[in-house]
C-alpha cells in the first residue's frame, strides 16, 4: 500500500499545532450554497446589469427623456421604430420622446420605489416585531392588534385617496408604500422572535444576566436576519408591482417623469397603431427584473434555511 | 449535612404557579392555577450535590428555573449565602447573585447561540459581569476553561453546529464555570446524551466540583446517575417533596412508598437478580396538577393509602438520621 508520507506528516503537524482553527459560520455555509444555485446567480448577474444600465445607460443616448423628436412624432409607426441611426435605440413613444431614455428613467423610479419600500419594511418591521415578540403579554397584544387594524384598511383605496387629496407625486407613493409595507414584516419577525424567545440559549443569556437590549441585538436579531433578508428580497417586486399598478391606473408618477407601470400603460394604449415596441421594451424590463428578484429571494431562502426545502 | 460547612442556599416553602387560560375564555375571566411546585423547602451547603429526581412533569425544571429567577415564584423564600432573598432582590443585587449561580441545560445544542463562535459563547458571562476585562485576559480565561472541560483550545473560532452533543455539553459547562460560580444548577444535563458520553460528562462535572468546590443541584430522572453524583437526594412528586435523604440511605432504605416504587424499577445489571426482583407497580396516572388530590398528593396511587391520607397532608418528618419522609405510614 502506498502511503504519502508528506501528507501524513502534514496531517500530524496540523493536528499537533496549536494554531486556531477557523470555524465555518452559518453565514459562510449559506453563501456557499447560494453561490452554487445557478438560477439565483444568473438572476443576480442580470439584476446587476439592469442596475448598472439604469445608472450609466443614459450616457450613450443622444436624446433626453423629456425631449420631443418632432420629426419622429409626425409619423411614429415608421419614423419612430427602434434604430441605431436615428439614435432611438428602443424607438419613440407616441409623443416622439426617446423610449430608451424613458425606460432608463422608469427603471430608476421603479427600483427606487422597491428599495425604499423594503428598506422601511426591514427597519420598522424588524424592530417593531422583535420588540412586540420579546416583551410579550399585554404590550404585544396592543402592538399586534394595531397592526391588524392597519392591515384591515384597503391599502390601494387609501393610496388613491392620498393621491387625490395631495396631488400626484412620486413622494406620495413613497409615503403610502412606506406606511404599509412593514406590517407583514413585523408579523413575521414577531412570530420568529416568539419561537426564539423560549430557546435555551436565550434563557441561558437571561440567567447569566445579559440585559434585554443586548439579548435582542446579540441573540435574537442575528438569528432572524436570514428570514428578514429573504422576505425583503421578495418584498421588492411586490412594491414595484404596486407602484406599476397605480401608475397603470393613471395615478402615480407625474409627467414627464415615468415608471415602468406608466410606460406599459402608454404602450398598451397604442398597441393597435403598430407600435408594439412601446409595450415590449418596458414590459420585458419589468418581467426580467421581477423574475430576477423572485429567483434571488428563492435562492436566499434555500441557502439560509436548508431544512425548509 | 455537616455543621461546619457554609450554607449556600436555603429554600423555604417555595411555590410556583402558572396561569392556565381556558380555551375561548374571555380576557377578564380568572385563569385556573397550576401549582407546578408546591411548598418545597431544602438547604444546600458548600461543595454539596443535591440530586433532584421525579417523573416527567413533577416540577423539577420549574424548581430550577424558579431558584435562578427565570420564573416568578408565587410564595416562599430563597436565601442566598444566608443573607439575601433572591426573590425580592433588586436588579443590581440579582445581577450579582447570578454571577455566582449558573445553569447547564438539557439540550446541549439548543443552549448555544448558533450564530456565535464557542469562544464568544464561553466568554459571554465574563464580558457581561466584568466588561472591563481586556481582550487578551478574556482569551486566556476562555482557553483555560476550554482545556479544563477537555476540548482543544484551538477550537475557539468554531461554531456550535461543528461539535457533537457531548462536546456541546462541555461547552455549556465551560460557559457555566468561567465565572467560578458557587452554585451550578444542572437541568437534566445528560438526558439528551449517549450512555457512554453521559458517563464522561458526569465524571467531568465531579472532577471539576472537586477542583473548584462549587455546589451542584443536579436534576435527572435516571436514578443510577443521580446516585453516582449526589451527596443528598430529594424526591419530588407533583411539585411536593416526598423524601429527602443522604444518597445511599435512599437506595438502601427508602421510606416513602413512591420512592420504594421508583427504586424497585431501576434495572440491575445482573440477569439472575433482575429476574427475581420484585417490582412495585403503581396503579393509575399522575393526577393533574391543576386539580391535585386532597391531603397527601400520592394517595390516589399509593398501595398503603388509608382514610387519614385524604384528610391530612403528611409533613416531612425525620425517618432515620438525615433522612426525611413525608408519609403517614413511612417504612
Amino acid at each position: 500500500m502506498y502511503i504519502d508520507n508528506k501528507k501524513v506528516q502534514d496531517l500530524a503537524d496540523r493536528l499537533s499545532s496549536s494554531a486556531e482553527i477557523q470555524g465555518r459560520s452559518l453565514w459562510q455555509d449559506a453563501r456557499h450554497r447560494f453561490l452554487k444555485n445557478k438560477a439565483a446567480m444568473i438572476s443576480l448577474i442580470t439584476l446587476t446589469i439592469i442596475v448598472i444600465f439604469s445608472i450609466t445607460g443614459s450616457a450613450i443616448s443622444p436624446w433626453n427623456f423629456e425631449e420631443i423628436d418632432w420629426d419622429a412624432m409626425s409619423d411614429v409607426p415608421t419614423l419612430g421604430v427602434p434604430s441605431i441611426q436615428s439614435g432611438h435605440y428602443f424607438g419613440t413613444d407616441a409623443l416622439g420622446r426617446d423610449l430608451y431614455s424613458r425606460v432608463i428613467q422608469g427603471t430608476q423610479i421603479s427600483l427606487m420605489v422597491g428599495l425604499i419600500g423594503s428598506f422601511i419594511a426591514v427597519i420598522v418591521g424588524t424592530l417593531y416585531g422583535a420588540t412586540a415578540g420579546y416583551l410579550g403579554g399585554r404590550i404585544d397584544g396592543v402592538m399586534m392588534r394595531t397592526v391588524d387594524i392597519l392591515m384591515a384598511i384597503p391599502f390601494m383605496f387609501v393610496l388613491i385617496l392620498l393621491m387625490v387629496m395631495f396631488g400626484r407625486s412620486i413622494y406620495m407613493i413613497f409615503i403610502g408604500i412606506g406606511l404599509l409595507s412593514w406590517l407583514d414584516m413585523s408579523r413575521i419577525i414577531r412570530g420568529q422572535t416568539l419561537s426564539l424567545k423560549n430557546k435555551e440559549f436565550i434563557e441561558a443569556a437571561v440567567a447569566t444576566g445579559v440585559k434585554p437590549l443586548t439579548i435582542i441585538t446579540r441573540h435574537i436579531v442575528p438569528n432572524v436576519l436570514g428570514i428578514v433578508v429573504v422576505y425583503a428580497t421578495l418584498l421588492i417586486p411586490g412594491m414595484i408591482m404596486t407602484e406599476s399598478f397605480i401608475s397603470f391606473l393613471g395615478l402615480g408618477v407625474q409627467e414627464p417623469q415615468t415608471s415602468w407601470g406608466a410606460l406599459i400603460n402608454e404602450g398598451a394604449k397604442t398597441i393597435q397603431h403598430g407600435t408594439l415596441w412601446q409595450l415590449l421594451f418596458p414590459l420585458s424590463f419589468f418581467i426580467v427584473t421581477l423574475l430576477s428578484f423572485f429567483f434571488i429571494g428563492d435562492g436566499l431562502r434555500d441557502a439560509l434555511d436548508p431544512k425548509d426545502r | 449535612m455537616s455543621e461546619h460547612r457554609k450554607q449556600i442556599l436555603s429554600v423555604e416553602n417555595l411555590s410556583v404557579e402558572f396561569d392556565i387560560f381556558a380555551k375561548g375564555a374571555m380576557p377578564w375571566t380568572k385563569p385556573d392555577k397550576l401549582k407546578a411546585v408546591d411548598g418545597v423547602s431544602f438547604e444546600l451547603s458548600e461543595a454539596e450535590t443535591l440530586g433532584v429526581v421525579g417523573e416527567s412533569g413533577c416540577g423539577k425544571s420549574t424548581l430550577a428555573r424558579a431558584i435562578i429567577r427565570l420564573l416568578p415564584a408565587a410564595t416562599g423564600k430563597i436565601v442566598w449565602m444566608g443573607e439575601q432573598d433572591v426573590l425580592t432582590a433588586n436588579a443590581r443585587s440579582l445581577h450579582k447573585i447570578r454571577s455566582n449561580m449558573q445553569m447547564i441545560y438539557q439540550d446541549p445544542l439548543a443552549s448555544l447561540n448558533p450564530r456565535m463562535t464557542i469562544g464568544q459563547i464561553i466568554a459571554e458571562p465574563l464580558t457581561t459581569h466584568y466588561p472591563e476585562t481586556t481582550k487578551a485576559e478574556v482569551k486566556a480565561k476562555v482557553n483555560e476553561m476550554i482545556e479544563k472541560v477537555g476540548l482543544l483550545s484551538n477550537q475557539v473560532n468554531r461554531y456550535p453546529h461543528e461539535f457533537s452533543g457531548g462536546q456541546c455539553q462541555r461547552i455549556g459547562i465551560a460557559r457555566a464555570l468561567i465565572l467560578k460560580p458557587k452554585l451550578i444548577i444542572c437541568d437534566e444535563p445528560v438526558s439528551a446524551l449517549d450512555v457512554s458520553v453521559q458517563a464522561q460528562v458526569i465524571n467531568l462535572l465531579m472532577e471539576l466540583q472537586k477542583e473548584m468546590g462549587m455546589s451542584l443541584i443536579f436534576i435527572a430522572h435516571d436514578l443510577s446517575v443521580v446516585r453516582h453524583i449526589s451527596t443528598r437526594i430529594m424526591v419530588l412528586y407533583l411539585g411536593n417533596v416526598v423524601e429527602v435523604s443522604v444518597a445511599n440511605n435512599l437506595y438502601v432504605n427508602p421510606g416513602h412508598p413512591y420512592t420504594q416504587a421508583l427504586i424497585s424499577a431501576v434495572p440491575i445489571p445482573d440477569p439472575a437478580v433482575e429476574k427475581n426482583k420484585k417490582v412495585i407497580l403503581l396503579e393509575g396516572d399522575l393526577p393533574s396538577p391543576m386539580n391535585p388530590p386532597s391531603g397527601c398528593v400520592f394517595r390516589t396511587r399509593c398501595p398503603k393509602a388509608q382514610q387519614l391520607c385524604a384528610i391530612q397532608k403528611p409533613a416531612l418528618l425525620e425517618y432515620t438520621s438525615d433522612h426525611f419522609v413525608a408519609c403517614h405510614f413511612a417504612g
